[in-house]
């Protein structure tokens, strides 16, 4: 097998979790594509690191990590934030500018 | 000596400051303070009048520099005045016919509640007046010309109360302003051609500018003067603006401010001798205005509205003069200056048979009043005299002059217009003949008004009669002293020029034909008017004479014309700016709109819409990236 | 882990594991989209992640592998399954799209852009791995690797990472903290509040006769109607409030009834009635 196919598995994932994205209300399950979709391109970045033969692509996907968790940190917080204020975790209810 | 110059000036203006500003206080004392500063003013011209007797023909002019108005750079304009012998007979006519009807009005306004605010505004006038006459330059000319205009205008409406006088007035200003716009235009065309405005500079370098420069400004400059001075095509607003107080009527739309048009064209001779066409078209203007306010005189049984016709009918005397160039020039001035004591004197007259009257202006209703009104008749007799040109009284010297100027101009032109001019004598010696005849001839035929009240002609009282019997003088003298031995054209020549022209009659016939046309003239009204009675209503009359009487249908021309016109250029132009302006705005703003609304739509606020839009973007990104590197 | 060697294939053993769990995680990730109920979209979404972690490891990336697994699957998912907890386990979500044509484009623009992405790799030319061998080996294992270029070439981005993740809990805790809105009592003014009100013991208890101890079923007066301050406040408001008042008359009542008819004593019990066998009918249609 060739490794590139991890790129295509990686590929599949971002798309899978892209229309995951675009399709779901609800917020939580929105974030979780988003997070599905950053561990494609973690994957991705893996499998870079091992077809050039050094750690820096590793180095990005452990930032990518980073990044991601402090990203859910906030976005979670604004999750719970607007399902206390609306009762709803729908992102649509959230399509005034008021609110 | 220069120096008082301004003074002329100054004293009326005080007095317009002070009686307008003074309030109640003055109401009693008002009326002298205002005549005495005219009488101050007219003392001040005298003595600079006698100043510049004693001096040499070219010398002559003074010159006063009060301060500079607009110093800006490449555009000065001074508050300068100009004092030469054009200058002086003005400033002695308005003055002195001034101060004149100031006392006139003493009398004539006595029971006038409003009589301080009357003074005031007939001293604002003569301030405004003398600064036309003597400025140095277009510009400042302009500020007189504008200021004789606003005087006209609140004079004319001083009985406001009366819708007509208000109408009047406002009509007057509303004509007026045409003029006015084209002197504007006239002195932007002189700076733009000259870089100047002042006299000096522009009339000595008219000469060496092109023709059709020249005609333009030579056009607008008679524009203005038609407005100024009743001439056709802006004459309608002369015969309403009789509704003003008599002494109005007599010295600013007689004796001064209507004569500021031939003034002008005067003054600007020189543009005018540069430019043919234009003075073509002045002689024109001036033959048919002769024409038309004679034939409006001849119609209008209401006093001073057929002394206005008159007036038009004489400044057409004086405009086609001046027209003729410097052969005229001189006898335009002093026609002009006969005309001012002649015509001061019948409207003197005619307000003090009114005011004999109660007020009655319908000559029909007059008749035999010469038992009652003897010094009023008298006076007003010998004006009628001078202004038919009676042998030896002022208007036959200077009505004759200009006859004989207008054959003088050689060729079929002169011929046209000396046979104008002299038709134009027949008619006159008609309509005043029946004007005199109706009023103060035949049997008596007033009435009581609508409440019940006899007329009682009366004589007027002596604040009214002096000016009266001043004036006639003028008029019987006037003429005669100037025309003897060509006093006036020594006078005046050094400022206008004169050339004799070449006459294809000699004087003698000339004077011949005038006495002819004016026998003629008083014969047909005392056949119509003298030997048969004058019926009170008025008979239906000819075509022509209903005509004249509606101002042969100068109104309805102007209703149609310039008021239907308007009306429909202006329904039009919003037509168009309703449907095209507008349509392209509206259509611009609905496009957008309707597409607004349609963007509006992708705009949701569904963040999972714009998530579409921005996933579709890169997808798009990266495939034009492949793209061009497949490419 | 000789594949990690530079090569164009992998070991076959790799291969199968790559099969068979690529197929997995992509039915996890489609489950993640697809679960109507977000905690199953959670859970797959774990099971998915868990599976990176083994690709991770299979591509040598052995610190890479366990973070994934400590960080993502232990912490961000639980994470996750928290706020799920919070806004409601049992919530399913319809699936039905409301916005016009979105899920048409959303799948257009993704099956486009996933087109896109593998004609892209394909198209590149990727066929040398030069492996993960030596680059593990030179510092003594993955980890130090990784250490000495965090610690060394990415020492700036290490740290502003670091700043990032303060200022992101700092931000979670503002974004969640609710402000007061009044001063909070003190236990004196409680203790007062409490002499003072209509309630000096502690509220009754839920539950009457021991039959019911559920928090929802108020406890019964003397006289035998329920008692809302019993319940706490949140049911109350809800109106979660089961009465059981009647309960035990009806049960005595069919009970009765059942006997009754065991014994054959239905006459003795319209007797005991009136008389009136419409109304035991419709008396027994109410006790049922």
């Amino acid at each position: 097998m060739n490794p590139v196919n991890y790129l295509y598995l990686a590929a599949l994932l971002f798309a899978i979790g892209a229309s995951g994205v675009l399709i779901r209300r609800n917020a939580i399950v929105l974030f979780m594509c988003v997070e599905l979709m950053l561990n494609a391109c973690n994957l991705a970045l893996v499998t870079f690191s091992r077809m050039h033969g050094n750690l820096d692509g590793q180095i990005v996907a452990f930032f990518t990590m980073v990044v991601a968790a402090a990203e859910v940190v906030v976005g979670l917080a604004i999750i719970v934030s607007l399902f206390r204020s609306r009762h709803s975790a729908s992102v649509d209810d959230a399509s005034l500018m008021k609110l | 000596m220069e120096n008082l110059i301004a003074l002329l000036v100054a004293a009326p203006l005080l007095g317009a400051a002070v009686l307008l500003c003074g309030g109640r206080r003055l109401d009693k004392t008002g009326h002298w303070l205002g005549t005495a500063l005219a009488g101050a003013s007219f003392v001040v011209g005298l003595i600079l009048f006698t100043d510049m007797l004693g001096k040499g023909a070219e010398d002559r002019a003074l010159h006063q520099h009060l301060f500079s108005w607009i110093p800006v750079e490449g555009f000065q304009a001074d508050i300068a005045f100009q004092l030469d012998q054009l200058s002086m007979t003005f400033v002695l006519l308005i003055t002195g016919v001034g101060t004149l009807i100031h006392i006139y009005s003493i009398g004539y306004m006595e029971h006038d509640e409003r009589r301080r605010r009357f003074f005031g505004y007939l001293n604002l006038f003569l301030a405004a007046m003398l600064i036309l006459v003597i400025a140095d330059n277009y510009l400042l000319l302009y500020v007189g010309w504008e200021g004789v205009g606003l005087a006209s205008f609140l004079l004319i409406g001083f009985w406001q109360h009366k819708p007509t006088a208000a109408t009047a007035a406002k009509k007057a200003f509303l004509v007026n302003r045409v003029g006015d716009m084209g002197l504007s235009i006239a002195i932007m065309l002189m700076f733009t051609t000259f870089g100047t405005f002042a006299f000096g500079p522009v009339l000595e370098s008219a000469d060496e500018t092109s023709q059709g420069k020249l005609t333009a400004i030579g056009l607008m400059l008679l524009l203005a003067a038609c407005g100024k001075s009743a001439q056709v095509p802006l004459q309608s607003w002369l015969g309403d603006a009789m509704e003003g107080p008599t002494p109005v009527s007599a010295l600013i739309h007689a004796a001064t401010m209507v004569t500021a048009g031939v003034y002008l064209i005067v003054r600007s001779g020189a543009i005018f001798n540069a430019a043919p066409d234009a003075q073509l078209v002045v002689v024109i203007v001036g033959a048919v205005t002769l024409i038309f306010g004679a034939i409006v005189g001849c119609a209008k049984d209401d006093i001073k509205k057929a002394l206005a016709g008159s007036t038009m009918s004489q400044i057409g005397y004086m405009i086609l003069a001046a027209g003729l160039g410097p052969i005229g020039y001189i006898f335009a001035i002093m026609h002009l200056v006969t005309h001012g004591f002649f015509k001061a004197g019948l409207f003197l007259g005619a307000g003090s048979v009114m005011h004999g009257m109660n007020d009655e202006v319908d000559m029909r209703k007059y008749g035999g009043l010469r038992k009652y009104m003897p010094v009023t008749f008298v006076t007003f007799g010998l004006g009628y005299l001078a202004i038919i040109g009676f042998p030896g009284l002022s208007g036959f010297f200077s009505k004759d002059k200009i006859i004989e100027a207008a054959f003088a101009k050689g060729g079929a032109e002169g011929w046209i217009l000396g046979s104008v001019a002299l038709l134009g004598a027949a008619i006159t010696a008609f309509y005043m003949t029946r004007v005199m005849l109706m009023t103060f001839f035949g049997e008596k035929r007033w009435q009581p008004d609508a409440e019940g009240h006899e007329p009682h002609p009366h004589e007027s009282p002596k604040s009214m009669t002096i000016p009266m019997i001043v004036l006639a003088f003028g008029s019987v003298f006037a003429g005669g002293f100037f025309a003897i031995g060509d006093r006036f054209v020594n006078w005046l020549e050094p400022v206008t020029g004169y050339d004799h022209g070449h006459s294809p009659l000699s004087a003698a016939t000339v004077t011949g034909a005038t006495v002819v046309a004016l026998v003629i003239g008083v014969g047909i009204a005392w056949g119509m008017y003298g030997r048969k009675p004058v019926p009170v209503l008025a008979p239906r009359g000819s075509v022509l004479t209903r005509a004249a009487r509606r101002d042969l249908l100068q109104d309805d021309f102007n209703h149609v014309v310039l008021v239907r016109g308007g009306e429909h250029l202006t329904r039009s132009l919003v037509y168009v700016d309703h449907s095209l302006v507008d349509g392209v705005v509206n259509g611009t703003a609905a496009s957008v709109g309707g597409l607004s609304g349609r963007l509006r739509k992708l705009q949701n606020g569904y963040a999972r819409t714009y998530a579409v839009s921005m996933f579709g973007g890169t997808a798009v990104v990266i495939a034009a990236t492949l793209l061009m590197r497949a490419v | 882990m000789n594949a990690l060697a530079a090569a164009t294939t992998t070991s076959t053993g790799e291969a199968i594991q790559f099969w068979i769990l690529g197929t997995v995680a992509v039915i996890g990730a489609l489950a993640t989209v697809l679960m109507k109920k977000s905690v199953h979209s959670a859970l797959s979404l774990a099971g998915t992640m868990i599976i990176l972690a083994v690709f991770y490891l299979a591509n040598g990336a052995y610190f890479l592998g366990i973070v994934q697994i400590v960080v993502y699957t232990g912490a961000i998912m639980m994470l996750f399954l928290f706020v799920v907890m919070l806004v409601g386990v049992t919530a399913a979500d319809s699936l039905k799209e409301t916005l016009k044509g979105q899920r048409w484009l959303a799948l257009g623009c993704a099956l486009g852009f996933a087109v896109l992405l593998i004609a892209g790799i394909g198209n590149a030319s990727l066929s040398t791995f030069n492996g993960l061998g030596a680059a593990n080996t030179r510092h003594g294992g993955n980890v130090e690797g990784i250490a000495n270029l965090i610690f060394t070439k990415y020492v700036f981005a290490f740290e502003i990472t670091g700043a990032l993740l303060i200022t992101a809990t700092v931000g979670a805790m503002v974004l969640t903290h609710r402000e007061r809105t009044e001063r909070a009592k003190t236990q004196r003014e409680m203790s007062e509040e409490r002499v003072r009100g209509k309630h000096l013991p502690p509220l009754p208890a839920p539950g009457v006769y021991a039959r019911h101890n559920a928090v929802d079923i108020p406890g019964l007066l003397p006289d035998g109607t329920p008692s809302e301050l019993t319940v706490m406040q949140t049911l109350r408001q809800r109106g979660q409030i089961r009465d059981v008042s009647q309960e035990s008359l009806a049960d005595l009542k069919a009970l009765e009834q059942r006997s009754g008819e065991r014994l054959g004593r239905e006459d003795a019990d319209a007797v005991a009635r009136g008389a009136d066998p419409a109304s035991a009918a419709e008396n027994s249609e109410a006790a049922k």
